[in-house]
C-alpha cells in the first residue's frame, strides 16, 4: 500500500515541514537540549514514523509540531510549515482554528487523556460544537457516526458512557474517534498503543491501518516500537538524543540501517523464534545520554563501535548515502549489514513450526525431567476482596519448576501472573493450594535464601535512601551471612563484578543510577546469597530497548553459572520464547497453555497463545492479513463462568459447548498441554492452515 | 519437601468460577449511591457515639463533685452527698450514660443545675443565633474563596497566584482574636462604624451585617486561605492534566477548556475540603463569640466547661459533633453524586 | 560479549533529577525555599522572635512586670507603647511575651509529630483491624473542633503550662498520624518493601528502616504547618483563659486581660494581638516556601 501512495503525492507540497527544529528545556536555571536541528517533511497521505527510545525527543516534537509545548520549555530555533503556514508564528485563533480540525492527536495512556467527568458523547461532539458549529443534538449524530467508524457495535449506547466504564482499548478507540472527527490533515498518533495489551493493541492498530485506507490523513508515528513503525510507515526517523540520525523508507532503513544506532537497535532485541541457546543478543553498551548531558560530538559515539575521533568534536550532519537513505554518521557505508538471521527471524512467527530444538536445549529437557522439582506449585488459588466484591485473581494454577530450569509465564495485564509470583513468594497468603519445595524452608530465614525476586520498576525496587553498598550489604547479610568482615567485603566485590558493577557504583545513591544500572542492583541483590530460585517479574519491560538485552544476558550468565531456576514473567512472548526452556500462557487467573518452550510456540497451541504470537508486532513478519482479530469486547461480567474463561473472545469457539463446558486438557505428542475442546489433531489443521507449514 | 505456605485446602478444588476482574455485575441490582449513603451513616452513627462516650467521660472526670461546686464551699457534706444522689452521680457510670443518652435521643436533655434552665431549648436557642454568624461567614467564604482559588490557579506561578496565595498563606493561622481586636480597633474603636459587642440580630440582611460582618471576618480569613488553596491546587492539577491537554488540542479556547473540562473535576474535592473545615469553624465561634460578647453556642460551651456544667456541655459538645457529621455525610454524598465514577460504580 | 562500559555512565557526582532523591539534598532545597521574597520575610520575623524568646531580657527597656510607671499612658515618650491599667510598659510586654507560646508550641509540635508518626508508621504499614479501629477514634477526635476539645479538656486537667503542651500534642497526634499513614501507604506498596519482606526483615526494622527515611518530606512539612497552628491554639487558649495565668506577659492573655481596655487605650491590647499575628504569619510564609521547595 505505502509505496503506491508515498509516489503519487510527492510533487505536491508537504503537509508539515519541519526545519532545523531545537526545542529545549529550561530546568533549575540550566538549558537542557531536548531536540537539536530535526529536519523533515510528510506529504500529504503519507505516513511518517519517528522512532527512538525514551527520553530521544520524540514527543516534545510532537508538542511542538502543535505548539503546546509545557511552560519551561523553549523553540530555540528553526521552523514548522503546515500545509505551508508558519506553525510558530501563528496567531492563537488560527491555532485553535487548526486543532481538533486540521491537525490532531493521540496519545499514549487514553485514560488520562479523557474527561473522566464528561461523557465519551460530549466530548466526541465538542469537535463538530467547535470547529463546524453544529447544534448539540447533529454534533451527537455526527459522534455517533465516528463511534460506529471505530467499530463500536453500538454507538448510540456508547455515547453516553464514561470513560472509566470502557477498557484501554475502547478508551484509545474512542481517542482515535475524536482526533479523526474533522478529517484533519494531519494526525499525530504518539505512542497510541504502549501500555495496552498485546491483542488489544494489534486491534487499535489494525483499526488505525484500515483507517489509513478511508481518510487521506497525513500520519506521524511515533514509537518506540520498531516493528510496529515497519508496519505502518511509509517513511522513518530515527531520534537518537533529540537528533534525528537516520531517515528514509522504512523498508530501506529497518533492512540496511546506515546509522550504527539503528543497527545495534535493531540487533540487539530478540526476534519471534529466537532461543538463547542458538544465538546471543547482542546489547548496546553503555546508556542512553541524560537530557542535556548528551556528548558534544555524535550522541552515540561512547556507544558506538565505529567510533573514531571525528566523531567526537562536533555531531554529524543528516546526508544522503549515495544508493540508499540519509544517515547522520561519518561512517554510514561501513555500518555492517544485518545478518541474515538478524534481518529474518528463524521462522515465520505465527504458528509456523518451530525449528527442531537444537541438541543442548534437547539433552536440558531430558536432564529436566528426571530431576526433582526445585519447587511445585499445586493448585493454588488467590481470592481477594475489592470494593466488596471478591476476586478470583489465581484460579488453581499447577506448575512446578526444576532446578536450573526457566519456566517462562506469559500473561496479559490483569491475567494474574504477578499475583501467582507474590503467592509464590510468600508476599502474599494464597487462598488455597499448595507450594512445595525441595529442602527445608520454612522458616523466613529459611525462605530468604531460597528464593528471591528482581521486580518490575527498578526506581522502586530500591530504597532511594539507602546508598547501594547498604543495600547489597544487608541483603548478605540477611541471605548469606558471611563470618567475618574482610570475607564481607571479598563477597562484596565479587557480587558486584558477578552483575558487571563497577565498585565506585557501591557508595551512590540509586537515583544516580540510570535504570540499567539499577536492575543490575536489584539483581545483585537477588544473588546475594545463594538463592535456588529467582522469580523475574517483567524485569526488563521498564527498561530501554538497547539496555534490556545486557540485563536479559546477564540473567543467563547468571543462571550458567549458580544453577539457578528461574521463573520469567513477561507479556512478552517474544522475550519468554527466547528465554524460557518452558512457558505457561496465563489468561484469567488459569493456565490454558503449557509445555516445552518450542512446543507452546507451535501448532498446535490454544486460541489464546496463537493470538498471542499472531498479535507480536515484530520486524520481519508481515503479518496483518494473517492477523488474527479477537473480539474487543471485554467479557462481561458474569458470563463466562461456566465454560472456558476465553470462549468470548476466541476465534476458533466452537459456540455452545465452549460457553457451557470447562475445556479439557488436551496433550499433543510434541509435549505442549492447553486447554481448549478442540482435539490437538484437529487444531493442528485449524491453526496450521493459518499459514502452511 | 516441605510447604512453603500454610493454605486452607490440600488439593484445590477448581475454584468457583466468576471471571476475575469481572464481579462488578454480581451486584447490578444494589444502586452504588444507595450502598455508599448506607456506609456513610453508619460511619457517621459510629463517630457520634464515640464523641458522646468522650463527652460523657470528660464531663464526669472533671475536677471537683459536681454537687460541691453547685452548692458551693459551704454546704455540708450530706447535702451534697443529697444533691449527687439526686442527680444520679452515685450510680454505676455506664448505667449513667446509658440512661443520659436514652434521654438525649428521646428529647429530655436536662436541666442545667448551675443556671436553672431546661438545657434543651437553651442550647437550641443559642444554635440558632450562631447560625446566623456562620450561615454568614459561609456566604462569604465560598464564593470568595473558591473564585481566588480559581483566579490563582489559572494564572498559576503569576502575580495574580502569588499575590492570593500569599495573603491566603498568611491569614490561614492567624487566631480570630488576633484579627478580630484588630477589626475592633479599627473599626468599632476608630472609626466607629461597627458594634464591638454583637446581637443577636433580626432578620434583616441590615441588621445581620451590622451587627455580624465584623465578628465574621476572623473566620472568614482563617476559612478563605485554607479553602482558596485547596482550589488553587485542584484547579492547576487540572489545567495541567492530559484531559485538558486533549481539550486545548481539540481547538478549544483557554476559557472553554476551564469551563467545560477542568472545573467540574477541580471544584468536587472543594466541597468536601469546605466540609472538614466546618469543624475549624465551629472552633472559631467558640473565640469570635466570646471576643464579640454574641450569646451563640461557642459561648455556651465555653462558659458551660468553665462552670462545670456537665448537662449544658455534653448537650453543646455532641449538638456540634452532630451538625458536623451531617455535613461532612452530606458532602461525601455531594462528592458522590458529583462523581460519576462513583455514582455508576468503578470498572 | 560487550562490556558495559561505566565510563560511558555520564558524570554520576552531579546533583541527582527529581525524583525519589529530592530530599538527598537538604540544602538544595533550603536554597529554592529562600529564593522566594515572601519566604525571605517570614524568616526574618520569625528569627526575630525567636532571638526575643530567648533573650528578651536584654531588649526590654522596663521589667515588663513592675508597676507604677502611671497607668494607661498613651503611646510615645518614655513608654513607647504606652503603659496598662497596672502601669506596666506595654512594649516590653510585648517583647517578654514571645517566650511563653514559643516554648509552648514547639513543645507540642514535638510531642505531636512523634506520637503521629509513630502511629500512622503502625497504621499504615499494618493497616487491617487496628488500623480501622484507629482511625475511626482518629475521626471521632477530629469531629470535634479542636478549640472546643482542648477546652474540654483543660476543665478537666486543671490549667498548666505542661498540660497546654500536651494538649496540643495530643490534638495533633491525629492529624499527623493522617498524613504519615497515607504516606506510608505509598511507600509500603513500592517493591523495596517487597524485596525487604522477602529476605525477612521485621516488620520493626522496615518501619524504621525502609519506609522511614522515605517519608521525612512529608513529615517536616506536615510539622512546619503545625507548628504554625499549635502557636494558633496555644495563644487561643491564653486568650479564653485556659493556658497561662497573670500575670503573664503572655499575648493572647493580654489580650484577654486588657480587653476591658481597648476603649481607653488600644495599645495595650493591639501590641500583642499584632506581635502574635506577625509570629503566626511569618511561620506561615517560611512553612509553605518550605512545601513548595520539596513538591518542585
Amino acid at each position: 500500500m505505502s509505496d503506491d501512495q508515498a509516489s503519487s503525492v510527492t510533487d505536491t507540497a508537504p503537509t508539515l515541514a519541519v526545519e532545523d527544529l531545537s526545542v529545549s528545556y529550561r530546568r533549575r536555571r540550566k538549558t537542557l537540549p531536548a531536540v537539536s536541528g530535526a529536519s523533515f517533511e510528510i506529504a500529504p497521505g503519507e505516513a511518517y514514523g519517528l522512532v527512538g527510545e525514551s527520553g530521544c525527543g520524540k514527543s516534545t516534537v510532537a508538542m511542538a509540531l502543535m505548539r503546546y509545548l509545557p511552560g519551561n520549555a523553549a523553540v530555540d530555533g528553526g521552523t514548522i510549515r503546515f500545509q505551508g503556514q508558519d506553525v510558530l508564528t501563528a496567531s492563537p485563533a488560527t491555532l485553535r482554528g487548526w486543532r481538533g480540525n486540521q491537525m490532531a492527536m493521540v496519545y499514549q495512556d487514553p485514560g488520562s487523556a479523557l474527561n473522566p467527568a464528561v461523557r465519551v458523547g460530549t466530548q466526541i461532539a465538542e469537535v463538530y460544537r467547535v470547529h463546524r458549529g453544529l447544534s448539540r443534538d447533529d454534533a451527537l449524530d455526527r459522534a455517533a457516526d465516528m463511534l460506529d467508524k471505530v467499530r463500536f457495535p453500538s454507538p448510540k449506547d456508547m455515547l453516553r458512557r464514561y470513560p472509566h466504564e470502557l477498557s484501554g482499548g475502547q478508551q484509545q478507540r474512542v481517542m482515535i474517534a475524536m482526533a479523526l472527527a474533522a478529517d484533519p490533515a494531519l494526525l499525530i498518533l504518539d505512542e497510541p498503543t504502549t501500555g495496552l495489551d498485546a491483542t488489544v493493541e494489534a486491534e487499535v492498530l489494525d483499526l488505525i491501518e484500515q483507517l489509513r485506507a478511508e481518510y487521506s490523513t497525513s500520519v506521524l508515528f511515533i514509537s518506540h516500537n520498531l516493528g510496529i513503525v515497519a508496519r505502518l510507515c511509509d517513511r522513518v526517523g530515527v531520534l537518537y538524543a533529540g537528533r534525528l540520525s537516520e531517515e528514509g523508507p522504512a523498508s530501506s532503513v529497518l533492512t540496511e540501517p546506515r546509522h550504527p544506532y539503528t543497527s545495534a537497535l535493531l540487533r540487539c532485541v530478540p526476534r519471534p523464534g529466537m532461543r538463547k541457546d542458538t544465538k546471543r543478543l547482542e546489547p548496546i553498551p553503555g546508556y542512553l545520554p541524560r537530557l542535556g548531558e548528551a556528548p558534544p560530538g555524535c550522541p552515540f559515539a561512547p556507544r558506538c563501535d565505529l567510533v573514531q575521533p571525528e566523531c567526537e568534536t562536533a555531531p554529524p550532519p543528516l546526508v544522503q548515502v549515495p544508493g540508499s537513505h540519509a544517515s547522520a554518521c561519518l561512517r554510514a557505508t561501513e555500518v555492517p549489514a544485518l545478518t541474515a538471521r538478524d534481518g529474518e527471524p528463524a521462522a515465520a512467527p505465527a504458528s509456523g513450526t518451530a525449528p527442531a530444538p537444537p541438541p543442548a536445549a534437547e539433552k536440558a529437557e531430558k536432564a529436566e525431567k528426571a530431576a526433582e522439582p526445585v519447587i511445585a506449585v499445586d493448585g493454588l488459588v488467590k481470592r481477594y476482596t475489592s470494593a466488596g466484591m471478591e476476586v478470583t485473581a489465581v484460579d488453581g494454577v499447577s506448575l512446578d519448576i526444576a532446578p536450573g530450569e526457566t519456566f517462562g509465564l506469559v500473561g496479559e495485564s490483569g491475567s494474574g501472573k504477578t499475583t501467582l509470583a507474590r503467592c509464590i513468594a510468600g508476599l502474599l497468603p494464597s487462598s488455597a493450594g499448595k507450594i512445595t519445595v525441595t529442602a527445608d524452608h520454612s522458616g523466613r530465614r529459611a525462605r530468604a535464601r531460597f528464593l528471591q525476586m528482581v521486580f518490575q520498576n527498578p526506581d522502586t525496587a530500591l530504597n532511594p535512601r539507602h546508598i547501594v553498598r547498604r543495600i547489597l550489604s544487608r541483603a548478605q547479610k540477611r541471605q548469606d551471612d558471611p563470618a567475618t568482615s574482610s570475607e564481607r567485603g571479598r563477597r562484596l566485590s565479587d557480587l558486584v563484578r558477578a552483575v558487571r558493577l563497577q565498585d565506585w557504583h557501591l557508595d551512590v545513591r540509586p537515583a544516580a543510577l540510570s535504570g540499567g544500572l539499577k536492575q543490575r542492583v536489584a539483581i545483585a541483590r537477588a544473588f546475594a546469597g545463594k538463592p535456588s530460585v529467582v522469580l523475574c517479574d517483567e524485569p526488563v519491560s521498564a527498561l530501554d530497548v538497547s539496555v534490556q538485552a545486557a540485563i536479559l544476558n546477564l540473567l543467563i550468565d547468571l543462571q550458567a553459572e549458580r544453577g539457578v531456576s528461574y521463573l520469567f514473567i513477561s507479556h512478552d512472548l517474544t522475550v519468554v520464547q527466547y528465554l524460557a526452556d518452558r512457558i505457561g500462557v496465563m489468561y484469567h487467573g488459569e493456565i490454558v497453555d503449557i509445555g516445552p518452550a518450542n512446543a507452546v510456540a507451535a501448532a498446535p497451541h490454544h486460541p489464546y497463545t496463537e493470538a498471542l504470537l499472531s498479535a507480536a508486532p515484530a520486524l520481519g513478519s508481515d503479518g496483518a492479513e494473517s492477523r488474527i482479530r479477537l473480539d474487543l469486547t471485554p467479557v462481561q461480567p458474569g458470563t463466562g463462568t461456566e465454560g472456558c474463561r476465553f470462549h468470548g473472545r476466541c476465534h476458533r469457539s466452537l459456540g455452545e459447548v465452549c460457553a457451557t463446558q470447562v475445556p479439557p486438557w488436551q496433550t499433543d505428542d510434541s509435549g505442549n498441554t492447553y486447554r481448549c475442546h478442540i482435539p490437538p489433531v484437529q487444531l493442528r489443521d485449524l491453526q496450521g492452515a493459518a499459514t502452511p507449514l | 519437601m516441605a510447604e512453603l505456605t500454610s493454605p486452607a485446602a490440600p488439593a484445590a478444588a477448581p475454584a468457583p468460577r466468576p471471571a476475575p476482574g469481572a464481579a462488578a455485575g454480581a451486584f447490578l441490582g444494589r444502586h452504588p449511591l444507595l450502598s455508599l449513603l448506607v456506609k456513610r451513616l453508619w460511619l457517621a452513627l459510629v463517630t457520634l457515639f464515640l464523641v458522646s462516650v468522650l463527652v460523657f467521660v470528660i464531663a464526669r472526670v472533671m475536677p471537683g463533685d459536681v454537687g460541691r461546686s453547685i452548692l458551693g464551699p459551704y454546704a455540708s457534706a450530706a447535702q451534697v452527698a443529697a444533691l449527687d444522689r439526686k442527680l444520679g452521680l452515685d450510680r454505676p457510670i455506664l448505667a449513667q450514660y446509658g440512661s443520659y443518652i436514652w434521654g438525649f435521643v428521646r428529647g429530655d436533655w436536662g436541666t442545667s443545675p448551675v443556671l436553672s434552665v431546661p438545657v434543651r431549648p437553651y442550647v437550641m436557642g443559642h444554635l440558632v443565633n450562631s447560625l446566623y454568624l456562620a450561615g454568614l461567614a459561609l456566604v462569604e467564604i465560598i464564593p470568595l474563596s473558591i473564585g481566588l482559588g480559581i483566579v490563582a490557579g489559572w494564572f498559576r506561578d503569576r502575580w495574580p497566584d502569588r499575590l492570593i496565595s500569599v495573603v491566603g498563606v498568611s491569614l490561614l493561622a492567624l487566631p480570630e482574636f488576633v484579627s478580630g481586636t484588630i477589626l475592633i480597633v479599627v473599626f468599632s474603636i476608630e472609626l466607629r462604624a461597627l458594634p464591638s459587642s454583637a446581637a443577636v440580630p433580626d432578620l434583616s440582611i441590615v441588621d445581620i451585617l451590622h451587627n455580624l460582618l465584623l465578628p465574621s471576618l476572623p473566620l472568614l480569613f482563617v476559612l478563605f486561605g485554607y479553602i482558596a488553596r485547596m482550589t488553587r491546587a485542584g484547579t492547576a492539577d487540572a489545567l495541567s492534566s492530559n484531559y485538558a491537554r486533549t481539550a486545548y488540542l481539540k481547538g478549544l479556547s483557554g476559557t472553554a477548556v476551564l469551563w467545560k473540562h477542568v472545573l467540574r473535576n477541580s471544584l468536587t474535592p472543594t466541597i468536601t475540603v469546605i466540609a472538614v473545615q466546618l469543624g475549624y469553624l465551629i472552633g472559631g465561634l467558640v473565640v469570635t463569640e466570646r471576643l464579640f460578647n454574641y450569646p451563640g453556642i461557642g459561648n455556651l460551651i465555653y462558659t458551660a466547661a468553665t462552670d462545670h456544667d456537665q448537662a449544658m456541655l455534653q448537650a453543646g459538645v455532641l449538638l456540634i459533633a452532630g451538625v458536623y457529621t451531617v455535613a461532612n455525610t452530606l458532602a461525601d454524598l455531594l462528592y458522590a453524586v458529583l462523581n460519576p465514577r462513583l455514582r455508576l460504580g468503578g470498572s | 560479549m560487550s562490556a558495559i562500559v561505566p565510563g560511558a555512565v555520564p558524570a554520576v557526582t552531579t546533583a541527582a533529577p527529581a525524583g525519589p532523591s529530592r530530599w538527598a539534598n537538604l540544602r538544595s532545597v533550603l536554597s529554592v525555599a529562600v529564593r522566594s521574597a515572601s519566604v525571605d520575610v517570614g524568616l526574618v520575623i520569625l528569627v526575630f522572635w525567636i532571638v526575643d524568646a530567648v533573650a528578651w531580657h536584654l531588649f526590654v527597656p522596663f521589667d515588663p512586670l513592675a508597676q507604677g510607671g502611671g497607668n494607661l499612658l498613651a503611646p510615645g515618650g518614655a513608654h513607647l507603647l504606652g503603659t496598662d491599667n497596672l502601669g506596666r510598659d506595654v512594649l516590653s510586654r510585648v517583647l517578654a511575651g514571645a517566650s511563653s507560646v514559643l516554648t509552648l508550641a514547639p513543645i507540642g509540635t514535638l510531642i505531636g509529630v512523634a506520637l503521629g508518626t509513630v502511629v500512622g508508621l503502625i497504621t499504615g504499614y499494618y493497616r487491617g483491624v487496628a488500623d480501622t479501629l484507629i482511625m475511626r477514634v482518629v475521626d471521632a477526635l477530629l469531629a470535634l473542633p479542636p478549640i472546643i476539645l482542648a477546652a474540654l479538656a483543660l476543665s478537666m486537667l486543671g490549667t498548666s503550662e505542661f498540660a497546654v503542651a500536651l494538649l496540643i500534642g495530643v490534638i495533633f497526634t491525629p492529624i499527623v498520624a493522617r498524613t504519615v499513614r497515607s504516606a506510608v501507604m505509598t511507600e509500603r506498596d513500592a517493591e523495596y518493601v517487597a524485596a525487604a519482606r522477602l529476605r525477612g526483615e521485621s516488620g520493626a526494622y522496615i518501619m524504621a528502616a525502609e519506609i522511614l527515611p522515605n517519608v521525612t518530606a512529608p513529615i517536616i512539612v506536615e510539622a512546619t504547618v503545625r507548628f504554625g497552628y499549635a502557636i494558633f491554639i496555644a495563644g487561643t487558649l491564653s486568650f479564653l483563659s485556659l493556658g497561662l495565668q497573670p500575670p503573664s506577659p503572655d499575648w493572647g492573655l493580654t489580650v484577654y486581660t486588657e480587653q476591658n481596655f481597648v476603649q481607653v487605650q488600644p495599645w495595650t491590647v493591639l501590641g500583642p494581638a499584632i506581635a502574635l499575628g506577625t509570629l503566626v504569619v511569618s511561620v506561615s510564609l517560611v512553612s509553605d516556601g518550605l512545601r513548595k521547595a520539596m513538591d518542585s
